[in-house]
This record gives structure tokens, sequence and C-alpha cells, in this order.
């Protein structure tokens, strides 16, 4: 390519690296790997592959997240760059979680922490309020999503603010934030880059801290052509990121309002921190003149010396890096300003009810789960049609509607890495057995599944019936896998070779080996 | 009744069964040696950011020379380099927007993970500390501190209205896994070790 | 020591051969090894599918068949974790907690409980990956998983460096799961394929010849899985390996 052509010039700043040079490296040379960087450059290789899309949301009908994995998997690019980038985060998280001796005891500390105070809430929440309060900060409670979004409305409509900036928050995409804002003439901006990706491609995010990862450079090469405007065949990783600096900064300058979201809320001093790479939350809370603090109330912690806990399992857990690079403390307004904190509910004063998964209202959002997860790796955020995917989006995501995410505990080998994984020690596997009980327990699995395992018990508790079952025809063989799971389809054959036939079963073995005439032993 | 009254109405009808008391947090040991500066000045480098050593007491500022010399908008936050931009006299935080270079202190550092840490006081205008376009940090090596734990017992955080850790700059690798400075705040952090009281070498 | 042998239905439909080479195993060590005959599954299809109503008379079976022995010992770690861990479908009366917590697994029946220090006729020359079923390793506690900052263990591991000439080789991702996961493998069928080609071709990369487990289940997935993709791999229980299997 050459100079004149190079779209770069006179887009980007002069000191971004030139596009032949890859991920930032250290002054010995050596790649960096902090923030959510990879270890070894992981590309998707052109030619082209669409970018496949997520779950088909059909209203309150069940998510069917097999048909949604299996259109990822029909993407091979797309599969092999998201596994293989999340399987390198999870061993990067490995190697953080290796060199901190006292890890798993932090991991203890941590899970007691946030047992105390979420059995404790009430108290906790009437502390932060009154800190908040004596800090000067407007304090707000809503009970549900659309109750945040009005209050947030309502305080922009005061100040006759219409533009928006905001840091990434899960919380507002429970509330569907974008779309009522949207309705309601606000212009919403999302300053982190990978939800800015996700916004103007009109796509939720697929992963709690990297909400574009299911992307490859071409894929967003696309939308950023599409929206920004920018050259649709520069791939390069800078020149794009570069691009949306440049696009967002004058957006933000100015905003009318700045919202972010909250990592954890300190109950002693009314403080709201978040965490982020990019420094997207501090300018959305220190640029424009009104500032707004969207805070799920499980947040809360005590006192600040419990992040000494938080902070370092947090960024370790989620990206094997020791921190954050910026890690933000908002405590009070700036002179002359508003700052709004509003603590959402949502649904989670119900889940500390439910006896067997309030326990999950102890997540961190760090995403370490979904980084294990072997079918998350192969299926994509998006596959789940929730706002939480992966691991710990099987066990809240039910929490929210029972009926629409029905399926999703079943969307698991249930192997149990996610649970060694979670920094605050959820026993993530054992909800999702225990959320399969209670979903067929409550008829919200399909009647064929449990028809069939209706049949199953009813073989497999009668040793006549059993043995029939696998040893007529040519023996049990090519039987038994339609036996074993009771599935008319053979859905084991059409990507596997179904198991060879032994002469005799164990049972005809030790019958006539290891029995007399007679049948003793 | 209020949303307020509905919610703590539940969280009391909801409450988990059981004693789950507040655990005490010991004091771990540091995972960084002795020699304070050495791991910060590795940590932070794995951060992406970078530490010099200040200058001759004639000219502390030395090792930054060619940055600042580089730069057309200097907003200064220290008594020890004056700009020429005057953040106090700023109306607005957006008009730090074309600041090429801010210069703050910080009121200390971590050793265990690179950063330091900065309060309004430190930056007069918090919004310099993300849209100029490079950082360079003084900071005291006696005021480095061993690990995160020692930091959040500090009384910045109960005190400051805005209390920020800064470890290394603004940084993404949200496209692939590529690993750019400059997301959407600084391009780059320098700091620079540099004794509180009258400019000397260390 | 009585021992009740508990062969589950893919073992004893499928792979016999690891039926008969773990009850072999524990005749070697001079155990007293009986194979309740009208035993027949340990309810775990239906309640890894929630169904746990459905397995009560399956549970209820299975403790009738097992009650009495000082251990009950299966081929399979899933099978076990099932019975000591989610055996509860039926009343939790005492025969029901001894049978629940005298079950084990062969491996660590042989490294926990025998404690067994030499396997004399055990000789196996080939280059192994092996295996660690996902309930073995995280829900007994067969290894350390590798996500864990806990001193490292394997008790699989320790018994097959006992078996001559067996060197093994090491995995690019050791604990990922295969993708079997139950009746995971048939209702979500393209993920549950997609993990297995993807644990054959590590365990192909590694350099194996041989892919040994102590779990059946994972084995007929992931063979199924080589065999579709024409890797010439080859897959054989633990239990066969430790007993003498030649190849």
């Amino acid at each position: 390519m050459s100079e004149e052509l190079n779209p770069r010039e006179g887009v980007i700043h002069p000191e971004v690296r030139a596009p032949s040079d890859e991920s930032e490296r250290g002054p010995d040379g050596r790649r960096l790997q902090h923030a959510e960087a990879a270890s070894k450059p992981i590309r998707a290789d052109a030619p082209r592959e669409p970018q496949p899309r997520g779950a088909k949301i059909k209203g309150n009908r069940p998510i069917d997240q097999g048909e949604a994995a299996e259109r990822f998997l029909a993407a091979p690019l797309h599969q092999k760059a998201h596994d293989e980038r999340l399987w390198d985060v999870r061993k990067k998280r490995d190697a953080a979680a290796h060199g901190i001796p006292e890890w798993e005891e932090l991991r203890e500390i941590a899970s007691q922490i946030k047992a105390h105070t979420l059995t404790h809430l009430d108290d906790y929440l009437a502390q932060f309020e009154a800190a908040a309060k004596a800090n000067g900060v407007h304090v707000h409670w809503a009970e549900d999503g659309a109750a945040h979004n009005r209050i947030v409305l309502d305080i922009l409509q005061k100040h006759g603010a219409k533009s928006l900036v905001k840091s990434k928050s899960m919380l507002t995409e429970e509330c569907g934030f974008r779309h009522f804002m949207a309705a309601h003439d606000i212009d919403i901006i999302e300053t982190d880059l990978g939800e800015r990706i996700q916004q103007l491609d009109e796509e939720e995010p697929s992963h709690v801290v990297m909400p574009a990862v299911h992307k490859t450079r071409l894929d967003v090469a696309d939308v950023f052509a599409r929206t920004l405007g920018t050259d649709p065949d520069n791939d390069d990783a800078h020149y794009l990121a570069e691009s949306q600096r440049e696009t967002t900064r004058p957006l933000i300058l100015k905003a009318d309002a700045g919202l972010t979201g909250c990592n954890f809320a300190i109950a002693e001093t009314g403080t709201v921190v978040t965490c982020t790479n990019e420094g997207n939350a501090d300018l959305s809370g220190n640029v424009p003149p009104l500032q707004i603090h969207s805070i799920g109330i499980e947040k809360i912690i005590p006192k600040v010396e419990h992040l000494g806990v938080f902070i370092r399992l947090l960024s370790r857990s989620a990206l094997g890096s020791p921190i954050t690079q910026y890690t933000s403390h908002f405590r009070a307004p700036r002179a002359g300003t508003e700052m709004h904190m509003v603590l959402v509910d949502n649904g989670r004063s119900e889940r500390l009810g439910m006896e067997e998964f309030w326990t999950s209202l102890k997540c961190i959002r760090c995403g370490a789960c979904m980084n294990t997860c072997p079918v998350y790796r192969r299926s994509g955020g998006l596959s789940y049609g929730a706002t939480y995917s992966g691991p710990i989006g099987l066990i809240i995501d039910p929490t929210f509607n029972k009926r629409k995410y029905s399926t999703l505990p079943f969307s698991s080998t249930m192997n149990g890495s996610c649970t060694n994984v979670c920094p605050v020690k959820i026993n993530i596997h054992e909800q999702i057995f225990a959320w399969r009980k209670v979903l067929a327990e409550e008829h919200q699995i399909p009647l064929l599944k449990q028809g069939m395992m209706k049949a199953a018990g009813a073989v497999l508790s009668r040793p006549a019936a059993y043995r029939a079952a696998i040893s007529t025809a040519d023996s049990a063989l090519r039987a038994l896998p339609r036996f074993a799971v009771y599935n008319p389809a053979n859905t084991w054959g059409k990507k596997r070779e179904m198991p060879h036939a032994p002469r005799q079963s164990f049972h005809a073995w030790y019958r006539q080996n290891r029995m007399n005439k007679d049948g003793q032993s | 009744m209020s949303a307020r009254e509905a919610i703590f109405a539940r969280l009391k009808a909801n409450r988990p069964a059981g004693d789950y008391p507040l655990p005490a947090v010991p004091d771990f040991a540091p995972l960084v040696g002795d020699d304070l500066v050495a791991e910060f000045t590795e940590r932070l480098a794995r951060m992406g950011g970078r530490v010099e050593r200040a200058g001759s007491p004639a000219d502390p500022f030395a090792p930054v020379r060619s940055r600042l010399a580089g730069a057309a908008v200097i907003a200064s936050a220290v008594p020890e380099y004056s700009g020429n931009r005057d953040l106090r006299a700023a109306q607005r935080p957006q008009d730090m927007a074309d600041v090429d270079v801010a210069i703050v202190r910080a009121r200390f550092g971590v050793a265990e993970t690179g950063s330091v840490l900065f309060t309004e006081s430190d930056l007069i205008v918090n919004s310099v500390a993300y849209l100029a376009q490079h950082l360079i940090v003084l900071l005291d090596p006696a005021d480095l501190l061993a690990n995160i734990q020692a930091a959040y017992k500090r009384p910045e955080f109960g005190q400051s209205a805005y209390a920020v850790l800064h470890t290394g700059p603004s940084a993404t690798a949200d496209i692939e896994g590529v690993l750019i400075h400059g997301a959407q705040g600084v391009r780059s952090l320098t700091v620079l070790l540099l004794r509180r009281t009258a400019p000397g070498p260390i | 020591m009585r021992i009740g042998l508990f062969v589950p239905c893919y073992v004893d439909a499928f792979e016999p051969e690891v039926g008969i080479a773990t009850l072999e195993l524990l005749e070697r060590f001079g155990l007293d090894v009986e194979y309740p005959f009208d035993q027949t599954c340990c309810g775990q299809p239906m309640t890894n599918t929630g169904c746990h109503a459905e397995a009560a008379a399956t549970e209820a079976l299975f403790v009738k068949n097992f009650s009495g022995f000082d251990y009950v010992v299966a081929p399979s770690g899933s099978c076990v974790h099932q019975v000591r861990e989610h055996l509860t479908a039926i009343p939790q009366t005492d025969e029901v907690k001894a049978v629940r917590a005298k079950t084990f697994e062969l491996v660590e029946f042989l490294h926990d409980v025998l404690k067994i220090e030499a396997l004399p006729w055990a000789a196996f020359p080939h280059k192994v990956a092996y295996h660690s079923n996902c309930n073995a390793l995280r829900g007994i506690g067969h290894a350390r998983p590798s996500e864990l900052n806990r001193p490292y263990f394997s008790k699989p591991l320790n018994l097959l460096r006992k078996v001559k000439g067996l060197e093994i080789v090491d995995l690019a991702r050791p604990d990922e799961c295969c993708g079997f996961g139950g009746t995971f493998s048939v209702f979500e069928p393209a993920v549950s394929a997609k993990m297995g080609y993807d644990k054959v071709t590590d365990q192909a990369r590694a350099g194996a010849d041989y892919v040994v487990s102590a779990d059946s289940s994972c084995l007929m997935h992931q063979k199924g899985c080589a065999e579709r993709l024409g890797v010439p791999l080859k897959y054989i229980h633990i239990a066969q390996v430790l007993n003498g299997a030649a190849s």
C-alpha cells in the first residue's frame, strides 16, 4: 500500500504505530499482556466469513442455544479465533492465580464477605445511602429496569440533557437502557471500545468483559466502515481503534451527561468503584456536567479495606492482569455539578430468597467462568440470547424469565471448571444441576425430554426390562445409544461413529464364565 | 409504598437463613522484595508504563525532555514545572481537550501492581488525566507502598471526592486481543521519580 | 473385605472388557468381589436431565443391589459421582447413606483404600495421553485441576507410573472437558462433537498412541470422534492398562 493511499494518514494520530506492528511491547521488546491483551497473535485469517449472529429471539419462547451454537460452529474462522482467544485469557488467569500463594484463601474471604453482605444487605444499603447523601449525592431507588430508565430520563430532562456518554454496565444492558433512551430521543454513546463496536452493530455484548470478543477484526472493519466511514479494506487493529477514539472524543466533549456502572459500592463511604482499562468510566464521570452512576444493589461491600481483597481478585480472574489500568473511586460530586446514584433491584431481592440460588448474587462480573467454559468458547455469547451468557448466565437468566431461559441450564456439560475459577466461589455447576431439577419439576423442560426420562427410569429400574432392552436383535449395540439417551433422532451418529459391537455384554460374559448352571457365582 | 420501602421489605423477608459473619482480612505478606523502586519499575513496565529517575537537580525533567519539547500545550499541576496551561484557571473539564502533556504528582505508588494514586486535589481538574495525550507523573520513592492491601488502608479513599489508581496508560485489546495504548485516555504514562521537597537527585 | 462390583450400563453393553479387567484386577489383590446380578444403572441419565422423580426407582434398585458390602467399586468417575453426590431422589435412610458413602471409583479405591504399591504384571510400552473425566477430576478429586492454586497431585497418574514402559504425554489443554457430558452429547450434538474433535486433535498433536481414562463414556465419545476424523488413536480404560493389557 502506498503512503498516499494509506487512509491512516490524516485520520489517526501520528504517534500510532505502523500497521505492520501489532500488539504493544515493553521497553525490553517483550510483548505486553496487560489489559485484555492476547499473549500471542490471534488473527482470524481471510477470506472473509460472515459473522454468525446470535440466538433467534421469539418473544417468550425458550431460547434454542444449540441452534445458535451450531451456526457459530459453522463459521470456523470465528469459532477458532473465539476459542483460542478465550482459552488464552483462561491461561493468563491461571498464571496470575498461581502467582499468589494466598489465592485460594482470598477467594474464600471474598466469598465470605459477599455472603455476609448479602445476608445483611438492607443494613449495608441503608449505610451506603446515608453516606452518599452526606457526601452530597442524590440517591434514587429503582425496583426494576423500567424504573431505572425512567429515573435516569427524569434526571436528564430536568437538566435539559440530550446526550449521554456511558461506560460499560451490564446492569444497563439488563434494563434495556439504550433502547429506552433511543425512544425518548436521548443520544446514548458507549465509550468502551468493545461496547461501542456492539452498539454501532446494533448487537448486544457477547461477553461481560470483552463485549465484541466474538468479532474478528474484519467484522469490526465492516462495522466501522458502515458507521464511522473508515476504509473497509483496512483491518489494522490500531487504525480501527484510533478511528473510534477520534470519532468518540468529540461526543464525549459535548455530552450533556455521563453515566457509569459500578463494580463495587462501599457502604462505609458511599463510594462507587469502577474498574476499566480504557479510562472511559473516568471520562464519563469527569467530563460532562452531570454525573450518574447505576448500581445493582448486590454490588455493596462493607468497607474500603475489602477492596484490598476484591481488586486483587477481579482483574486477575477476568484477564490475568494484576489490576485494571484504572481503578476509580467516585465518592462526591465535583464542585458545581450534580452526582446521582441509582440503586437498582431488578429481581435481586427476589433471588435473595431462593435457597439454592441466592449465592449467584455474589458475582463480580469478571467473566472467568465464560473464558473457562468449553461450551461458551464454542458457542459464542450471543447464542444464549440473554444479557448474561456462559455459566453465570445459565444460573442468573432463569431468575429473570423461567420460561424463556428454561433451556439454558442444559447448555453445559457441568464439568465444574467454572466453579473453580470463580473468584467468589459461586458453586456454578451445582446451581446448573439444581436449576435442571427445578425446571423439570415445574415442567419447563420439553415434554419429549421428560417423557424420554420417564421411559428410561422405567426400564432402568427393572432388571428384566433392562436386559431385554439391550439384548434384543443384534445385541445391545445398535439399540443402546438410543436406549441410553432415548433420542429418536440419533444425534449421536451424525457427527460421531457408533460404538462397535462387542461379542457379548459383561453381564452375559459373567453368566458364562463365572456362574455355574444353577446361577450361583 | 416507595420503591425504597418495597426493596427493603423484600430484602428483609428474603434474608437467607444462617449465620454469615464478616471475616477478618489478614495482612498478607507482600509479594514484592524490599527494593520497592525496582519492583514498581518492573511491574509498571509490564502494564505499559515507564519509570524514569529524575535528572540532575538543575534539570530533573531531563528524562522526559523530548516529550515536553514536542508538546504544544502542557498542563502542570505541580510546582516543579510550569506549563503553559493554567489548570486553576480552567472553566470546564472540556478545556483540557487540547492538552498534549499533563504533569501531575501521585499521592503514592503501589509496587505490587505499578499503580499510582491521584485525588481531585492532585489533578486540580480531573479530566486532564484522561483528555491529555500523555501523562507525566511525579512520584517520591518514599511514597511507594508494597501492595494494594496497604493502599486501601490509606485515608484518601474515605476523604476524597475522587480517587483513582492509574496503572499504565489507557489500554484496549477489544479487537482480536491486539494491545493498543490510548484507547480513550492517555497514550502514555511516564513516572518520574522525584522527591516532594526541593528538586534533587534521588 | 466384601466388594460389590458395579458395572455401569455403558460398560456392560459396549465395553465388557473394562468390567472384566476391573473384576480381575480387584481379584489380583485377593479381594472377594461379587457382581450383584440384578444391577442396571446409577440413575445419572435422569438426574443429569433434572428428572429426579424419574430416577427414584432406579436409585432404589441400586441401593438394594449394593447394600451390605464393605465397598462398592465401579470403573467410572461419573457414575460414582452420581451415587455419592446426587443419589437423592429416594429417602436418605441409613442404608442409602451407607451405600453412597462406601461407593468408590476404581482409581481412588486402589490409590486411597488399597494403597497399592506395585503392579508387577502391568506393562504398556506406549505413549499415553491421560484423559481426566470431569466428574472424576473435580467431583471426586482424582487430581488437582489446573485452575486451582493447590499442591499438584494425580491419583491416576500415580498408578500409571507403576506400569512398565508407559510414557505420559502432555496435552495442551489437560483438563478441558471432551464434550460428552451425559445427555448433553445428544441434546447439544454440535457443540459436543466439536469439543470431542478438539480433544482428539489435542491428543494426536501431543504424540499419543493411546488415550487412557477412568471413564468409558468419555472414551466412547472420543473414540467415535477420532474415527469420524480418521485419527488413528486408540482408546483404552485405565482398568485394562492396570490389569496388564498388552495393547
